[in-house]
């Protein structure tokens, strides 16, 4: 008895600290006003962005470079419709988010109130779950459940959608109770049988393919495929989001595979007798066309979402379960199978059909790429726009370390690079953060440079800037007789830009500043942008056209 | 194939536009559903019947179990289950042909439930196949109006039994 009373807000932001959250990123308006009146007085840390698309991507940001949850936090009505494609691409990509939305009223839902918006109607399709909060005595119990689902089994967004009068509501704080959701099951046991089978697969294997995804970098799994790579001396590929999951130096990594992948990787997909696919799943982007995709191979899927398992592609042996969990599990019973002659054809074409590019006397966007890993040693977290400077960042740049890679893979959402690369660096202080964009791009979400001012945070944006949206004048290009419809751009001054939000601005036309103008923003400690005028039409090579097989690479 | 699914829901605001909104972006048809509460209030109970082959089946199977809201799904089709399906039609009965149809009626152990100056209002239950010979039989005689509530379904209390089984029940009732 006695117990405190406390507001809806103050139980929110309790409930939201309760899992060990210290930061938010949010934009506050007027149903939300209650909880940013709360969170005056609150231990959580809030970085205001500048659009709240931005605010959901730095969340996003900030969850795949920690591990931990992202969290954001919008109005009623446009604040939560703003989040929208945030939310979506953290779906995609399957990244913990919680979005937290302020709603009119309860008496006012439902009578097209100012800044109403139905937003768990609106982001039904893009959630793992959502709450309209409809009882004050029921938000403790939603926080703790919505953190949860967002984190256990395949991650994802949920979202809260929080009536203000819930906010201002004062009832008595009772701790939530146990989580019971009898129709959640997060984490599937494995089925040993399975192991056995796939055992016994890998065994006969002369030619077997590690294909990585995303779901390695997600379950931590990057040690055991290491070993499990190294144990059947099997050649691995990774998906874009699998990048970083196994090291980039390794002689048995043979880069991305798919539309913009290495020749090898293609060859070796169609070549391999075993594909074990883990954590990923086979995206028409990595498959081309599915009749023709992996035609000589037996495929192991091993994948945390049973739905994920025959989605695509017919599977021999599915392994559902945690990526971490089973490749554990698969170790233990594996014996080493070092197939020479494999790994031999897989050298050889490595030798022969390299990465490359031609120099000319201009900047090579690639060059810059090779730059920023050589200066920073590989040790900086680079984040993307979507476009071609991404393609080439998954390319030239040899990710070497789970997380280090932060881009929009599944929507390719451009704008997503720069308010992403603010999110890691709040996550991440101490570390050197990229963002390489391209001038379509990064104009999607400029303003959040604001934000990066703000806080002191210290990011690079590198602009790879050719005046184009570079991958649709490349499609236009190559599919569509060099018909350049709306595809050339009149750009703003970068450095002007840059200069009057408060951040550094370089602009860098002659290859030998490349590596200074790098140097100087490394070492600036200040939110720097610089403006790389580069070859103006480069193509991402090689490129698979879309819906061909592999094997039918152009470049 | 068609297929008939028993699935158990949370009983929350909005578990049927998730399952539904599900159906719709994935492509799925659905070809009736009907919904309600079970013995518990916690809990709705949806039939949804469906066709597709296996791999569809199994495909929706899983997307439906990644809703948290849904709590179990079962395939019955090829179970022994009792299903039925009500179903209520107007049709025009002037005082000639009343008789008629009042005999129909009772070959087809249907129900009177309302009566007008030209028209019988007429409750039927029973399976698809039941339902539709008795639509025909009243189609020559003019149906104002027909509205059918999609079938519920239910497992047999034993495991063992046939389709044959479901048939003969349906029947004598």
């Amino acid at each position: 008895m006695g117990a405190v009373k406390l507001s809806g807000a103050e139980i929110l932001l309790k409930s939201i600290e309760a899992e060990e959250v210290d930061t938010i990123f949010g934009y506050p308006g007027g149903m939300a006003l209650p909880i940013y009146d709360a969170l005056y007085d609150s231990g959580i840390r809030h970085i205001l962005g500048r659009h709240e698309q931005g605010v959901a991507h730095a969340a996003d940001g900030y969850a795949r470079a920690t591990g931990k949850p992202g969290v954001c936090l919008a109005t009623s009505g446009p604040g939560a419709t703003n989040l929208v494609t945030g939310i979506a691409n953290a779906f995609m990509d399957s990244v913990p988010m919680v979005a937290i939305t302020g709603q009119v009223t309860r008496s006012s839902l439902g009578r097209d109130s100012f800044q109403e918006a139905d937003i768990t109607g609106i982001t039904m399709p893009i959630v793992k779950h959502s709450y309209l909060v409809k009882n004050p005595d029921e938000l403790a119990q939603i926080v703790k459940e919505a953190f949860y689902i967002a984190t256990t089994g395949r991650p994802g967004p949920v979202l809260i959608d929080v009536p203000s009068d819930i906010s201002l509501s004062r009832i008595e704080y009772r701790q939530p109770g146990e989580i019971s959701l009898p129709g959640y099951k997060p984490a599937p046991d494995v089925e040993p049988k399975q192991i056995e089978e796939a055992a016994g697969a890998i065994a006969c294997s002369k030619r077997p393919l590690i294909y990585a995804g995303g779901g390695v970098v997600i379950s931590g799994a990057h040690n055991e495929l290491l070993k499990l790579a190294e144990m059947l001396a099997a050649p691995v590929t990774c998906t874009l989001m699998g990048l970083g999951g196994f090291p980039g130096t390794h002689p048995l990594f043979l880069g991305m595979l798919g539309m913009h992948g290495t020749k090898f990787a293609n060859f070796a997909v169609c070549e391999c007798d075993l594909l074990i696919a883990v954590g990923a799943r086979f995206d028409n982007r990595v498959t081309g066309k599915l009749e023709t995709f992996a035609p000589k191979a037996k495929v192991i899927h091993i994948d945390i979402d049973p739905a994920e398992i025959g989605k695509n592609i017919r599977v021999d042996i599915p392994i559902v379960g945690d990526v971490k969990k089973v490749l554990g599990q698969l170790l233990a019973v594996l014996k080493p199978n070092l197939e020479d002659a494999w790994r031999q054809k897989i050298q050889a074409w490595k030798k022969e059909y390299p990465l490359k590019y031609c120099d000319s006397g201009n900047i090579k966007p690639q060059y810059v790429i090779q730059e920023i890993y050589n200066l920073t040693e590989g040790n900086a977290r680079i984040t993307t726009e979507v476009g071609q400077h991404q393609m080439w960042t998954a390319q030239y740049y040899t990710f070497n370390k789970p997380r280090s890679f932060i881009t929009s893979g599944g929507l390719g959402t451009m704008g997503f690079g720069l308010p992403a690369a603010i999110g890691v660096q709040v996550g991440c202080p101490d570390e050197v953060v990229f963002d390489i964009a391209g001038d379509g791009s990064i104009q999607m979400n400029i303003q959040e440079l604001c934000t990066a001012v703000n806080y002191e945070l210290p990011i690079n944006v590198a602009i790879l800037n050719n005046g184009y949206l570079g991958l649709v004048r490349q499609w236009q290009e190559m599919f569509y007789n060099r018909r350049y419809s709306h595809s050339e751009l009149i750009n703003p001054d970068f450095v002007k830009l840059a200069e009057a939000y408060g951040a550094v601005g370089i602009r860098v036309t002659k290859k030998e500043e490349v590596v200074p103008a790098l140097k100087r923003a490394i070492k600036s400690k200040k939110p720097v942008m610089i403006d790389f005028i580069v070859d103006r039409e480069d193509n991402v090579l090689p490129i698979v056209p879309p819906g061909e097989s592999l094997d039918k690479m152009l470049g | 194939m068609k297929h008939t699914l028993a699935v158990e829901v949370e009983n929350t605001p909005g578990v049927l536009a998730r399952v539904a909104g599900l159906f719709s972006r994935r492509g799925f048809n659905i070809d009736s559903l009907a919904v309600g509460r079970t013995d518990n209030p916690a809990v709705s109970r949806m039939t949804i019947v469906v066709e597709g082959d296996d791999r569809y089946l199994e495909q929706l199977n899983k997307q439906l179990h990644k809703l948290v809201d849904v709590i179990k799904i079962s395939d019955i089709t090829r179970d022994a289950y009792v299903d039925r399906e009500l179903v209520l039609i107007k049709v025009s009965a002037d005082a000639a042909r009343r008789a008629e149809i009042m005999q129909l009626v009772d070959i087809f152990r249907a129900r009177i439930v309302d009566v007008g100056p030209k028209t019988l209002t007429i409750e039927v239950t029973g399976n698809d196949g039941k339902i539709t010979a008795f639509e025909e039989s009243l189609r020559p005689f003019g149906i104002k109006e027909l509205v059918r509530t999609g079938k519920i379904a239910m497992l047999r209390g034993f495991k063992a039994g046939s389709k044959n089984i479901n048939n003969k029940e349906e029947e004598e009732s």
